[in-house]
């Protein structure tokens, strides 16, 4: 099985995110950057998918030569071979430009992201993909189960799941729960300093939407207490005070 | 031209997030002085569809199909865009639902059109631009966003838009698309629905617990809570990591992003993680042991003390402000 993992570089979790330029422009300062986790679970279900010999796994990323870092971790955790797209990922829309332009034509079989990159969530990415691809594309799996060319897959929806038959091509957005997070071991580090990196060009896409600012949410006032010996009034403030039972 | 809006239904009905879609496209169509037209697919009633005039449908269009009642992604993008063309719509409204989220970005790649993923309130429009707010690093911040494409796709976040009435008596009529066998893919097997459980993406209220609570075995204090209210329950990640609830239930930056009118957080630290998730919430209650637990610190109400004894008072208190 030939199987492409999309991984966006984002924010650490525990990153503050502040603005600078009027609050035009993400402050990068000081801000440590991590593989999206969960493009790190579709690394890990692709890892699983093809282990012992039964398939290949190519990383792409689309982004400025600063992610390396994130790649090679990839690289490191399993994947075989990867691919970067030389261009700051602008929007959900370049980016899957970019993804559908690298992936046409080379017979992948299954295409793996994580439902959403935490930086902008868009949660776009694989449905994009799949319909440039004209494949089939499920963009949030809590299950994916592959037999020959069909995959099973499990999809959350409000108040359940659904469970979906579909043929090989597909693009799935994977989020918890599809597989067991893989770490790279000393091996994997080892290897992935002399695994295949290539550096392609993007292409040109137009301009769509724009970030012209950013903000902040407001903070909420200074938090009103109620006594462990009398839980009743907070029951009275959230109903006369609050208004919200 | 018009605005059109996607209504999902769910077996049949429409829920809040449907009308909220529904008003909000219609205040949109309002500004632009353009009429609203609907588009459901799948078996809704007469009547269910006529609801929809509560809040400024126009029209609606029906494509009434068994191949189409439940949701087959392709598909669905390619009647909502057909639909599009034939009402001239350059705006095109649909809820950030799981089935949203798939649809959206199909038909916004369809059309060529910018997507507002995550909306968050009515787009700023004037002559030259459209602008719009938008959920972005996992709550931690909004991004107002311009679409500058032609046809502009919005996908609203449920919760996010209280419903404004506008009585209209919308016309109905069929909608016939043009499919072909590849928007037919996908085949949904099953669909298990776990009905005696209140849907966390757009609940009103969610009753959420954290690694305070101990064990899976002491969650009747937190569902009896949720019951009380009428709430969904909700979870930490370390929580659902370890099996105690399942992995629908763990909200913040790694899970679901809720912005119910309430968040009642039981047991859990607020590590800036799960804060992202829920931090856009209306109203936040924390209950922590611990009065230094960094969740204080973005609530509106708090209790500091055991869980174990105060949550059943709250719980009790409630059962009988519900009962006055
Ligand atoms: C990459 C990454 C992503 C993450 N994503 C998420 C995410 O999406 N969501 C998320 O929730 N976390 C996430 N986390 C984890 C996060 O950092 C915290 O570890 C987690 O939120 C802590 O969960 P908790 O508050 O339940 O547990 P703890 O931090 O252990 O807190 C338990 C709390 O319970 C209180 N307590 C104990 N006993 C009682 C009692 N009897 N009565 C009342 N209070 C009591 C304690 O005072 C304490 O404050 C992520 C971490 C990483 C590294």
């Amino acid at each position: 099985m030939k199987i492409l993992v999309c991984i966006s570089n984002v924010p650490d979790t525990t990153s503050k995110i502040t603005f600078s330029n009027d609050n035009t422009i993400f402050n990068t300062t000081g801000v440590q950057f991590i593989v999206n986790p969960y493009d790190e679970i579709a690394l890990s279900k692709a890892i699983a998918l093809t282990e012992g010999g039964k398939g290949s796994i190519t990383v792409i990323n689309v982004g400025e030569a600063t992610t390396e870092p994130t790649i090679r971790k990839a690289l490191a955790t399993g994947a075989d071979n990867a691919v970067r797209v030389n261009a700051f990922p602008r929007d959900s829309w370049f980016v899957a430009k970019q993804i559908a332009h690298f992936a046409d034509g080379k017979d992948f079989d299954l295409i793996l992201l994580g439902r959403e990159s935490i930086d902008y969530n868009g949660n776009q990415v694989a449905s994009l993909v799949g319909e440039l691809l004209n494949i089939p594309s499920i963009s949030i799996a809590k299950k994916i189960d592959i037999t020959e060319n069909t995959a099973i897959v499990e999809r959350e929806i409000e108040g359940g799941k659904e469970i979906i038959n579909v043929s090989l091509p597909i693009i799935v957005g994977t989020a918890e729960g599809v597989a067991e997070p893989r770490i790279p071991n000393m091996r994997g580090i080892m290897s992935a300093r002399t695994k295949p990196l290539e550096v392609v060009e993007p292409i040109d896409v137009p301009l769509l939407v724009k970030v012209v600012q950013y903000e902040i949410p407001p903070s909420r006032g200074a938090v009103t207490l109620v006594d462990a010996s009398s839980p009743e009034k907070l029951v009275e403030l959230l109903h006369t005070q609050a208004r919200v039972i | 031209m018009s605005v059109l809006v996607f209504v999902e239904n769910i077996e049949g009905k429409f829920k809040k997030s449907a009308f909220e879609v529904v008003s909000y496209a219609k205040t949109i169509a309002n500004t632009l002085n353009q009429k609203l037209t609907a588009i459901s697919i799948g078996d809704v009633s007469d009547t269910a569809l006529e609801s929809l005039g509560k809040y400024g449908a126009n029209k609606i269009l029906n494509v009434n199909s068994e191949k189409l009642k439940s949701f087959i992604n392709q598909a669905y993008a390619s009647i909502i865009t057909q639909a599009a063309k034939q009402e001239e719509a350059t705006i095109i409204v649909l809820s950030n639902s799981f089935s949203g989220k798939g649809l959206a970005p199909r038909i916004a790649a369809k059309m060529e059109a910018g997507l507002a993923d995550g909306a968050v309130g009515l787009p700023e429009i004037n002559e030259n631009n459209f602008r719009i707010k938008k959920t972005a690093f996992s709550g931690k911040a909004f991004a107002l966003t311009e679409l500058t494409s032609v046809i502009k796709v919005i996908a609203l976040n449920p919760n996010s838009f209280e419903l404004r009435d506008e009585i209209t008596t919308p016309e109905i009529t069929t909608f016939e698309a043009d499919l072909h066998s590849q928007d037919f893919n996908t085949i949904v097997k099953e669909i298990v629905r776990t009905t005696d459980k209140i849907s966390l993406p757009d609940a009103e209220i969610v009753v959420s617990g954290g690694r305070g609570l101990k064990g899976p075995e002491n969650w009747g204090i937190i569902e009896d809570l949720a019951n009380a209210l009428g709430a969904a329950t909700a979870c930490s990640k370390p929580v659902s990591d370890a099996g105690w609830r399942p992995h629908e239930e763990h909200v913040g930056q790694t899970g679901i992003a809720v912005s119910p009118n309430l968040y009642i957080a039981i047991g859990i630290s607020g590590a800036i993680q799960h804060l992202a998730g829920v931090s856009s919430s209306k109203t936040i209650v924390v209950i922590n042991k611990d009065p230094e637990a960094p969740f204080f610190k973005v609530a509106d109400y708090g209790i500091v003390g055991d869980a174990f004894e105060i949550v059943p008072k709250i719980t009790s208190a409630i059962k009988a402000l519900k009962e006055s």
